[in-house]
């Protein structure tokens, strides 16, 4: 049982125990006992391990630069010999304990007058007595206690996003002044019944109604028309264009009654479109800001990296290496983050960033961008820019790559395009049909029809429901690449599985050789070239070999993926691999297929063979018991020999699949071969779902309808993938499946519901019987209804299949 | 009833009074954070610390 740090909620490997609480590093513990003196461990009550782990050692020195004046003038807001004014951005405030902390740091620091944080815009903004303490110091201790301020020298466009909402503010408060005040002097209109007595009521009211509606006409619905022209200019009617057209109508029908007719005009319902509708996107920006699909701060991103610190390696997640780390690369295995070369011999091969796959050789001293993957031995690199989760992202999406994969747009695509086309023709046809009947209700049924309609709905209910739900999957240790592939997840019916590594674990193997014993010496060499590789049979010879020797770098390291290595190192020419890839050399092995077996050939003799326990993930039976009920295909394409095959008959059902010795093309071929074939249950073919590994299973797993790479924390990650998957979460892989079914149904329907919105709302308006301004109260709710409606299903639903 | 006229008159001067301070109060910047504050008001003061709180007890006897 591993304790977790009291301070940023990590497991401890080695905890250091300090006031009775266990803590995973010194610098979290510096943490609290610098809150603790202070009397700051309220910190500690409003949100669960709140703290942040500090990253490495912290250092001083890297902010020197803030010492300088010239700097300090471009970053401070104001300055005075008592004062200085500063605003930083703190991407790391997540949850209420981060505003407490930021806000008392005045008692930690006398130097500090006071600080303000704005928990929306991720900003903190400092008052502090300069000649009590500098920048530099302030900057120094909001790192220390985990919120280092992102400092970018050129802050041009900060500005704006402020001064354009507080515009919406002074548009609401014009628009609610004018619009009551409007409805105030209607009244006598509406409760006379048209007939005023007092001479010169009538039109003193109408003319202040007119120049009260003005600001609101040309000021507060602004927005909106520019909105709508902005899309007229290209070609294209959005959601503003009917809206626009509706307020121009009201506007200037009422004009022309007051100036010319002496009527009293429409303009209380005109304002009051206005008003509804600005409270209303006011409100949608709320709701939508509350459900933040931005991965968290703290958010485990599934990729990790061999470190060296010491003489020690160990394999840590990416977002903690910092500038100056060292770590190794293996083989096949992808740079996380743009670094020099150290040591070794490095030939980069950066398809996954520019679509080159002709390795790139580079030089000791050179600099390695990030994205590149390894072909060769073992490097060692020293990290010059910092881990950008963004940028991997990025590049996982990126269309070089991705070629046709998943480019079925959504099925809602093509609807929304019609919509406001559909609707203008409906528009037009009530105009006839009242012209003809009864002419007074043309005015009133138009309005109504062009505002109740919203489209919106029909946009949201996708954005949202997938949104949700990859935040759902991400917190059960699936990251899907984006949110299309949720949609092909849904259409799986035919699943293959690899089996190293994804059924069986790659941890807790035991390994046992068989055959003439090696000498140190050879044990030494044997280990160094697994070292290179990250296959994973390899990895696990490499751990259970106990051997000190360090051994001069290795030299022509060949690989040949799912088969075999080849290296030699200090004048020991070693070969390991299948039994196939070793029968090339030699043709007097004997082999009984009882296992997990990797030959060893040294200087061209026949050596032994290490046998490696196949040990199977926990949960794979049930999970596929559970795939079999629901009529999923079953397939096991493995790179390894049948000696499993009575194992995995046992575990999958007797008429499955299970192919052996297949290599990485061959897969590829499989898998094209049940996509394409028509005699399965649906027409076209298999949809299929790959689970594999990401290296050697690149091929099929870009070929597949969805392909995952299962991971163990380890820095496999390869692009081919459309989703990554953490090994321990295997088991659940039905319930994934059955929760991106669901998805598609709460799509559906919410898009039903708001489709049901627009049907009903429209009889009632083209029937002259819905008052517009109704209507506009009617679009906003509607459209939030439909958001919350969608969030709710998805995480319902989420619930009920215990994700 | 013309004295209506007036009314209307000055009622309208007096809600014009309430917008341009309302819009004064906007550019001022407190709406700008309409999340913050609502945090801000649940945070506890700082306990007293005991010295005081035995003062207390004792003057209280």
């Amino acid at each position: 049982m591993q304790a977790s740090c009291y301070h940023c909620g990590d497991t401890c490997d080695d905890a250091i125990f300090d006031h009775d609480k266990a803590f995973c590093c010194n610098g979290c513990k510096q943490v609290y006992l610098l809150l603790n003196e202070n009397n700051l461990c309220n910190y500690y009550d409003l949100d669960k391990s709140p703290g942040i782990k500090a990253k490495g050692k912290f250092i001083r020195e890297r902010f020197a630069y803030l010492d300088d004046e010239a700097t300090i003038k471009k970053l401070v807001q104001f300055s005075s010999s008592g004062q200085m004014n500063v605003v930083f951005t703190l991407p790391q405030i997540h949850c209420s304990s981060c505003i407490f902390l930021l806000e008392n740091l005045h008692k930690i620091n006398n130097g500090i007058i006071t600080s303000q944080t704005n928990f929306h815009k991720k900003e903190i903004f400092i008052i502090f007595k300069p000649y009590l303490v500098s920048l530099r110091k302030v900057v120094e201790l909001l790192s220390f206690i985990g919120y280092e301020p992102a400092i970018t020298l050129d802050d041009a466009e900060r500005k704006t996003p402020e001064i354009f909402n507080r515009h919406q503010v002074y548009k609401i408060g014009v628009a609610g002044f004018c619009f009551s005040n409007i409805m105030m002097l209607s009244f006598p209109e509406y409760f006379s019944g048209g007939h005023i007595e007092q001479a010169g009521l009538k039109e003193t009211f109408a003319w202040i109604n007119l120049t009260l509606s003005l600001p609101v006409f040309f000021f507060s619905a602004s927005g909106i028309f520019i909105s709508a022209w902005k899309g007229l200019r290209q070609s294209y009617l959005n959601i503003d264009a009917p809206i626009a057209l509706a307020i121009v109508v009201t506007f200037v029908r009422s004009y022309y009654e007051i100036i010319f007719e002496n009527g009293a005009g429409y303009l209380d319902s005109g304002t009051g479109i206005i008003f509804f509708l600005l409270i209303g996107h006011w409100f949608q920006n709320k709701t939508y800001n509350s459900f933040s699909f931005d991965r968290d701060y703290k958010s485990y991103f599934p990729l990790g990296a061999t470190a060296i610190k010491g003489n020690v390696e160990k394999n840590i997640p990416v977002t903690q290496l910092q500038k100056g780390d060292r770590i190794i690369i293996r083989n096949g295995e992808m740079i996380p983050a743009d670094a020099l070369l150290a040591k070794g011999i490095a030939a980069i091969d950066y398809s996954f960033v520019s679509g080159e796959t002709v390795p790139v050789q580079k030089r000791k001293g050179e600099v390695i961008y990030a994205g590149g993957k390894q072909t060769g031995g073992i490097i060692e690199l020293e990290i010059i820019k910092e881990v950008s989760q963004s940028y991997i992202t990025q590049l996982w999406n990126n269309d070089i790559f991705l070629g046709q994969k998943n480019a079925d747009k959504s099925f809602i695509h093509p609807w929304s395009r019609y919509f406001t086309i559909a609707l203008f023709s409906i528009a037009f046809c009530t105009i006839l049909f009242w012209w003809r009947y009864d002419s007074s209700k043309i005015f009133p049924a138009l309005t109504a029809v062009l505002i109740v309609a919203c489209p919106c709905s029909l946009l949201l209910s996708a954005t949202f429901t997938y949104g949700n739900m990859l935040r759902i999957f991400g917190k059960n240790k699936l990251y899907l690449k984006n949110a299309a592939v949720i949609e092909s997840l849904a259409k799986i019916n035919t699943i293959v599985f690899d089996k190293t590594g994804t059924i069986t674990k790659n941890t807790s193997s035991t390994v046992t050789y068989d055959g003439v014993p090696l000498t140190s010496q050879e044990l030494a060499a044997i280990k160094n070239i697994t070292r290179q590789s990250s296959h994973p049979l390899s990895k696990v010879i490499t751990a259970s070999l106990q051997s000190e020797t360090a051994l001069p770098d290795i030299t022509d390291f060949k690989e040949y993926a799912g088969r075999g290595l080849e290296s030699t190192v200090d004048n020991i020419q070693v070969r390991m691999g299948s039994d196939s890839f070793i029968d090339q050399y030699d043709e007097k092995i004997i082999s009984y297929d009882t296992g997990t077996h990797v030959y060893v050939m040294i200087n061209n003799v026949y050596k032994g063979r290490f046998a490696i326990s196949n040990q199977y993930r926990d949960g794979i039976c049930n999970l596929i018991g559970r795939l079999k009920n629901k009529r999923f295909d079953l397939h096991v394409l493995s790179g390894d020999n049948n000696s499993e095959k009575r194992n995995l008959e046992s575990i999958f059902y007797p008429t499955t699949k299970l192919l052996f010795n297949k290599s990485p093309q061959q897969k590829l071929d499989f898998i094209r071969s049940i996509q394409s074939d028509a005699n399965l249950s649906t027409a076209a073919g298999a949809n299929v779902l790959m689970l594999g590994d990401g290296l050697n299973d690149a091929g099929a797993l870009r070929q597949s309808n969805v392909g995952i790479a299962v991971s163990d924390n380890t820095s496999q990650f390869s692009p081919a993938c459309d989703a990554i998957l953490d090994g321990e979460n295997v088991k659940m892989l039905d319930k994934f499946i059955a929760f991106a079914r669901s998805g598609k149904s709460i799509v559906a329907a919410s898009f039903s519901l708001s489709i049901l919105y627009n049907v009903v709302g429209l009889l009632f308006a083209v029937q002259g019987n819905l008052s517009p301004m109704i209507a506009a109260i009617l679009m906003p709710i509607s459209s939030i209804s439909i958001v919350l409606l969608v969030t709710a299903l998805s995480s319902l639903s989420a619930r009920i299949k215990h994700l | 009833m013309s004295a209506l006229f007036i009314l209307i008159g000055i009622s309208i001067v007096v809600a014009s009074g309430f917008l341009v301070a309302f819009l004064w109060s906007a550019s001022s910047g407190q709406y700008d954070d309409d999340y913050t504050p609502s945090v801000r008001i649940l945070f506890d003061d700082a306990p007293a610390t005991e010295e005081a709180t035995e003062e207390k007890l004792s003057t209280r006897k």
